[in-house]
C-alpha cells in the first residue's frame, strides 16, 4: 500500500439504532479509505450496512435512532463527524456528489432539468454564486454535453417526466459532476435501468471518472459490476468488512468464505447449473453473535469463530498487492488490526 | 427445520403453536404501536385528555357538584354568579352551575361523534371500496359520482338544511352530519382499495376464482383499516365541531340540555355585560376536546404509520 | 423435439387503450404490449422469455393466467382454448395454470397467515376438515416446516416468501407455472435456493415452466428452450445452448454485451463487436419496419420500411428461428 493520505479514510466506525426493543448494532467497526483518485467498490447484499455507511458519511443520517458510539470519518483530513452545520453544507456541496439508484426520485419533478442544474452549479460554491444567467446556463449546457445527452439546449426546458430512465440518471450524473467533486459516490447507479440501458449508463460513469482521476465510490450488490468499475473492493458482511483486495485479486482469489460464496452464488453465463447459495439469513441486528458474524453460515465454521470477533490479517499477495480479509482461517498470515474484547458502548 | 418428520398429530400441534405463536405476535405488535405512539410526548398528552374527558362524561352525575343543572332548573338567586366559590366556573343566566353543565355536554359531545362514525364508516368505507375494486365499471361511476353530488354540496349548508327540514334536535342534527360525512370515506377507501386491486395478492386470488366476497372483505380491507382508523380518530374532533356548530346555530341539542354549542350560543348574550364566563368556559371545553382528540388523532396515525422501528 | 404440446399461443396481440387524442374524433392512442406473437411449450420443459421493459413478456404471462383477455390470437392449453368461454375460465383450467410474481412483498397478503395464504387456493374446491394436512404437505414440499404456516409474510425473509408464492401455486396441482421473474427481487445468495427448488419441483411433478425474466444469467442455468422480446414481438428463439452460444439477432447480441459478468470465461460469450447504443422507443410510438432499426448496428435501408419475418437461421435447424432481414432467404421472400 503507498503510504499517500487517504481522501476519505472510515476508522473503527460503529453505528447503532435505537428501536423499539433495544439496539441494533448495525455498523461494527469499520475501516475504509479511499485513495486520491481511486475507484473503489463496496459490495454486500441488501441489509448490510453499505448504505448506512454512506449516509453515515454524508451525516444524512436521522438521529434519533442513530447514534455513533465510535469511530472516526476524516474527510480531506476533516473529521467529519466533528464537522460544524456550515462545514458540512459545503462538503455536501462541493466535497462530495452522489448518485442515486432511482433517478427518478432524485429528481424533483415540478421543476425543469435546467432549473435543477442550475441551481446545484450555483450553489456549489461561493464564486458560482456571481455567475450570471448566461453563464450558468453554459455551465448547465457543458454538464449535459459531457454526458452524451443529445439535443442538450432542448433538455434544459423539459421536466424530468419527460425524460427516459437512461436519460433522467445521466442527467443526474451530470449533474453529481456539475459541481467539481472531489469524491464520486454512486449507489446502485444502474439498478433502476433495463440491461443495455444500465450498460450504456455505467460506460458513460466509468469514462467520465478514468478521464476526470475522480477518486469514486461504487455501491452494489452486482459483483459483475464491481469487477468492470472498480481498483479495490470492500466486500461487507452483516455490518462488517469482510474482505478489501484490489478488484482482479478479488475475483481471482477470494479468501473470506462470505466472498466465496457470495461469487459462487452468481450464475454464470457459462452455464453448469446454479450454486444453492448460503444457507441461513443474515443474524440479527439486535442480537448479534459475538464472534464472527458470519460464523451460523460459514461452511468452515471453528470453534473460536463463534466466541471471537476476526481480526483483520493482511494476506500477501503477488506484486505487494494488498489483500486483507478478516477471517481465522488465514490466522497464519501478519494481523493488522485486533479488536478488544469488550463491546464498544451502546 | 428437521423435525417435519415427526409431525403426528397436526391437529394438536396446531393448536398450541397456533396459540403460542399468535400469543406472541400479538405482545410484539402492542409493543410496537405503543413504541411509536408514545415517542411524540403530545400523543401522550392526548390520550390522556380523552381519557379524562371519557371518564368525567361517563360518570357525570358522581363527578358533577350540582348533576341537578342539565334539567329544568332555575336559581335566580346566584344567577351569572362570577367563576370562584361554590361554582367553579360561575353560573348562566338561570343560576346553573357551569362546570356540571360543561361536564355533562361532553356526554352529548361524545356521543354525537361516536353515532356519527358507527353510521358513517361502515356505509362510507363499504361503497368507496366496491367502487374502488370496480374502477372503471358502471357500479364506480353510480357510486362516485352520488357521492360527488354529496361532496359538492358545502358541507354546513346540506347539514343546516337537513338539520332545519327535520325538527331541530340532537337526533336529527346527527343524521344530518351523517349525510354529509359518509362521501369522504368514501372518497379515502375509494383511492385505497384502487390502488390495492393491482397488488399479486389481489390478482392471485382472482386468477385462482376466489369469491369477490373473499376478496373484498379478506384480502383488500384489512389492508385498508390503518388509514381507515387514523381518519376515525381525526374525525372524531371534526364532528364534534360540527355538532356545537349545529347547537350555536340552535339546530343541535336543545335547552335546557347542556349543548356545548347550545352554551356558547345563549352566553353570548351576555358577553357584552360582562359576563364572559357563561360562554367563554363552554367554548374553551370544546377547545379542549378537540386539541385532545386531534392529539389523540395524530398519536394514531404515528401508530399505524409504515415505518419500521 | 417431442411433439407434446402443452401450450400453443398463436399469433398473440394485446393492444392497451391508454389514452385518446382529438378533441373531435378522439383516436386511441394505443400499446402494442404484445404484437403477434407465436410459440409453443413442450411439455416438462422449461421455455424462458427474455425482454427488458416494455417488451410484453410479462403481458403474455397476465394474458396466459387470464388477467387480460387478448385483443386478437389464441392460446391453447392442451388443445383447449382458453379464451373460448371469455374471460371466464373454467376450474379445471385456472387449476392447470399458476404462476409466482416478481415482487414477493406484494404477492402475499400482508394481513394474512401463510395458513391462511395457502387455504385461498385449496378452500375453492376442497372441505375445510383435509385442508389443513395439505398445508402441511404443501410447506413439506417446498422444504419448510409446519410451524411456518402462523407466521405472517412480514417474519419472512424474501426467499422464503417467493417460497411460500410458489408453494401456493402448487396447491391447486398445475401442471403449468408461469414464474414472471421469480428471483429478481431476491440477493444472490438466496437466489439459487429458490432455483433450485423450481427445478426439484419440476422434476418430481412433471411441470412445465413457463420462465419469464431480464435477467440472462439465471436463465443460462434454468431454460430449456429462450425466446427474446423487443417491443411486443419475439425476436429470436433457440434452444438455450445455441441461443448463448451463437446469438444471431443483433438484439441478442447487444442484450448478452451489455451484462457484467465475473469471469473471462464469461467474458469470452459476450459479443464484443457490439455495444450498446440508443433508447428503446416508446411502445406508444413504435418505429416502422423493425423496431429495432433506431438501434441496430447493422441496420440496413429495408429495415427502416419493411417488417421483417420470422425465418430459420439456415435450413438445416428450424429451432433457431430469428426475426431479422440479415437472414432473409435469397430467394426474396421477403413481405411487408
Amino acid at each position: 500500500m503507498t503510504q499517500e493520505t487517504p481522501l476519505l479514510d472510515i476508522r473503527d466506525l460503529s453505528v447503532h439504532f435505537h428501536v423499539y426493543g433495544g439496539v441494533l448494532k448495525v455498523l461494527d467497526r469499520i475501516n475504509f479509505h479511499v485513495l486520491p483518485g481511486e475507484r473503489v467498490g463496496l459490495v454486500g447484499e441488501t441489509g448490510c450496512g453499505k448504505t448506512t455507511t454512506m449516509k453515515t458519511i454524508l451525516r444524512v443520517l436521522p438521529s434519533p435512532p442513530a447514534n455513533i458510539p465510535g469511530g472516526e470519518i476524516f474527510f480531506q483530513e476533516r473529521d467529519v463527524l466533528k464537522m460544524s452545520q456550515r462545514e458540512l453544507v459545503h462538503m455536501r456541496g462541493q466535497g462530495i456528489s452522489m448518485i442515486f439508484q432511482d433517478p427518478t426520485a432524485a429528481l424533483n419533478p415540478v421543476f425543469s432539468i435546467g432549473q435543477q442544474l442550475t441551481a446545484v452549479i450555483r450553489y456549489a460554491s461561493p464564486e458560482n454564486r456571481n455567475l450570471n444567467k448566461n453563464q450558468l446556463r453554459e455551465r448547465a449546457l457543458q454538464a449535459l454535453r459531457q454526458v452524451a445527452l443529445a439535443d442538450p439546449e432542448r433538455l434544459l426546458d423539459s421536466y424530468p417526466v419527460q425524460l427516459s430512465g437512461g436519460m433522467r440518471q445521466r442527467v443526474c450524473i451530470g449533474m453529481a459532476l456539475a459541481t467539481q467533486p472531489g469524491l464520486l459516490i454512486a449507489d446502485e447507479p444502474g439498478t433502476a435501468l433495463d440491461v443495455t440501458i444500465q450498460d450504456q449508463v455505467l460506460r458513460l460513469l466509468q469514462n467520465l471518472v478514468e478521464q476526470r482521476g475522480n477518486s469514486f465510490i461504487l455501491i452494489t450488490h452486482t459483483l459483475g459490476i464491481v469487477r468492470q468499475m472498480t481498483d479495490r473492493v470492500y466486500v461487507m458482511y452483516a455490518g462488517n468488512m469482510v474482505e478489501v483486495a484490489p478488484t482482479r485479486r478479488l475475483f481471482t482469489n477470494p479468501l473470506h468464505p462470505y466472498t466465496q460464496g457470495l461469487m459462487d452464488a452468481v450464475p454464470r453465463l457459462t452455464g453448469g447449473g446454479i450454486s444453492e447459495g448460503i444457507p441461513g439469513r443474515i443474524p440479527d441486528y439486535m442480537d448479534p453473535p459475538s464472534g464472527c458474524r458470519f460464523s451460523s453460515r460459514c461452511p468452515h465454521a471453528m470453534p473460536v469463530c463463534s466466541r471471537e470477533k476476526p481480526p483483520v490479517f493482511r494476506v500477501e499477495g503477488p506484486a505487494d498487492e494488498s489483500h486483507e480479509v478478516a477471517c481465522f482461517l488465514y490466522d497464519d498470515a501478519q494481523k493488522v488490526s485486533n479488536y478488544k474484547a469488550e463491546a464498544v458502548p451502546v | 427445520m428437521a423435525e417435519i418428520a415427526v409431525s403426528p398429530a397436526p391437529e394438536v400441534r396446531d393448536a398450541s403453536e397456533l396459540a403460542l405463536i399468535q400469543r406472541q405476535n400479538r405482545r410484539d405488535n402492542l409493543g410496537r404501536m405503543w413504541f411509536k405512539f408514545s415517542r411524540n410526548p403530545l400523543s401522550i398528552v392526548g390520550l390522556i385528555m380523552v381519557v379524562i374527558i371519557v371518564l368525567l362524561a361517563i360518570f357525570a352525575p358522581f363527578v358533577t357538584p350540582f348533576p341537578d343543572h342539565v334539567k329544568p332548573f332555575t336559581d335566580f338567586v346566584n344567577a351569572k354568579s362570577p367563576p370562584g366559590g361554590e361554582y367553579i366556573l360561575g353560573t348562566d343566566q338561570f343560576g346553573r352551575d357551569i362546570f356540571s353543565r360543561i361536564i355533562f355536554g361532553f356526554r352529548f359531545s361524545l356521543m354525537m361523534a361516536i353515532v356519527v362514525l358507527t353510521l358513517v364508516v361502515p356505509v362510507g368505507v363499504t361503497l368507496g371500496m366496491v367502487a374502488g375494486y370496480f374502477q372503471g365499471t358502471i357500479i364506480d361511476t353510480i357510486i362516485m359520482r352520488i357521492t360527488d353530488i354529496f361532496l359538492s354540496v358545502p358541507p354546513l349548508i346540506l347539514a343546516l338544511a337537513i338539520a332545519s327540514v327535520l325538527r331541530p334536535n340532537l337526533t336529527n342534527s346527527m343524521i344530518a352530519v351523517s349525510l354529509m360525512w359518509w362521501p369522504w370515506y368514501a372518497r379515502l377507501v375509494y383511492g385505497l382499495s384502487s390502488a390495492l386491486r393491482t397488488e399479486y395478492f389481489v390478482s392471485s386470488a382472482e386468477t385462482i376464482g376466489a369469491r369477490t366476497r373473499h376478496i373484498l372483505f379478506r384480502e383488500i380491507l384489512p389492508n385498508m383499516v390503518s388509514p381507515i382508523f387514523t381518519k376515525m380518530s381525526l374525525d372524531v374532533g371534526w364532528v364534534i365541531i360540527i355538532g356545537s356548530m349545529l347547537s350555536f346555530l340552535g339546530l343541535g341539542v336543545q335547552e335546557p340540555q347542556p349543548g356545548l354549542g347550545t352554551m356558547v350560543a345563549k352566553g353570548s348574550d351576555y358577553l357584552p355585560t360582562g359576563q364572559w364566563w357563561i360562554s367563554i368556559f363552554p367554548a374553551l371545553a370544546i377547545v379542549v376536546v378537540v386539541l385532545g382528540f386531534n392529539l389523540l388523532g395524530d398519536g394514531i396515525r404515528d401508530l399505524f404509520s409504515a415505518e419500521e422501528v | 423435439m417431442s411433439d407434446d404440446v402443452i401450450l400453443r399461443i398463436d399469433n398473440l396481440r394485446k393492444h392497451f387503450i391508454v389514452g385518446r387524442k382529438g378533441i373531435i374524433k378522439r383516436e386511441p392512442i394505443t400499446v402494442k404490449a404484445v404484437d403477434g406473437v407465436s410459440f409453443d411449450l413442450q411439455r416438462g420443459e422449461t421455455f424462458g422469455i427474455v425482454g427488458e421493459s416494455g417488451s410484453g413478456k410479462s403481458t403474455i404471462a397476465y394474458i396466459t393466467m387470464g388477467m387480460y383477455l387478448p385483443t386478437s390470437g389464441t392460446i391453447s392449453f392442451n388443445g383447449r382454448d382458453l379464451f373460448e368461454r371469455g374471460d371466464r375460465r373454467p376450474l379445471d383450467l385456472r387449476k392447470e395454470i399458476q404462476i409466482v410474481f416478481q415482487d414477493p412483498g406484494s404477492s402475499l397478503n400482508p394481513r394474512r397467515t401463510i395458513r391462511q395464504i395457502l387455504d385461498l387456493p385449496l378452500s375453492i374446491d376442497q372441505p375445510e376438515k383435509d385442508r389443513l394436512t395439505e398445508i402441511i404437505r404443501l410447506l413439506e414440499m417446498v422444504d419448510q416446516p409446519p410451524e411456518f404456516m402462523h407466521k405472517y409474510p412480514r417474519q419472512l425473509s424474501g426467499g422464503e416468501r417467493q417460497i411460500v408464492a410458489i408453494a401456493r401455486a402448487l396447491a391447486t396441482n398445475p401442471s403449468l407455472m408461469i414464474l414472471d421473474e421469480p428471483t429478481s427481487a431476491l440477493d444472490v445468495s438466496v437466489q439459487g435456493k429458490v432455483i433450485n427448488l423450481l427445478i426439484r419441483l419440476q422434476r418430481e411433478l412433471n411441470l412445465t415452466y413457463l420462465f419469464i425474466t431480464h435477467d440472462l444469467s439465471v436463465m443460462r442455468n434454468l431454460a430449456t428452450r429462450v425466446a427474446i422480446m423487443y417491443l411486443g414481438r419475439v425476436a429470436e428463439v433457440a434452444e438455450a445452448e445455441h441461443f448463448f452460444e451463437s446469438p444471431q439477432h443483433p438484439y441478442t447480441q447487444m442484450l448478452l454485451s451489455s451484462i457484467p459478468v465475473l469471469t473471462e470465461a464469461e467474458e469470452a460469450l459476450r459479443p464484443a463487436q457490439i455495444r450498446s447504443t440508443g433508447e428503446i422507443p416508446s411502445p406508444v410510438d413504435l418505429p416502422s419496419g423493425c423496431s429495432f432499426h433506431t438501434r441496430c448496428p447493422q441496420v440496413m435501408d429495408h429495415c427502416r420500411h419493411v417488417d421483417p419475418l420470422m425465418v430459420p437461421i439456415d435450413v438445416t435447424d428450424s429451432d433457431h428461428i430469428v426475426r431479422c432481414h440479415l437472414f432473409d432467404q435469397p430467394n426474396g421472400q421477403v413481405q411487408s
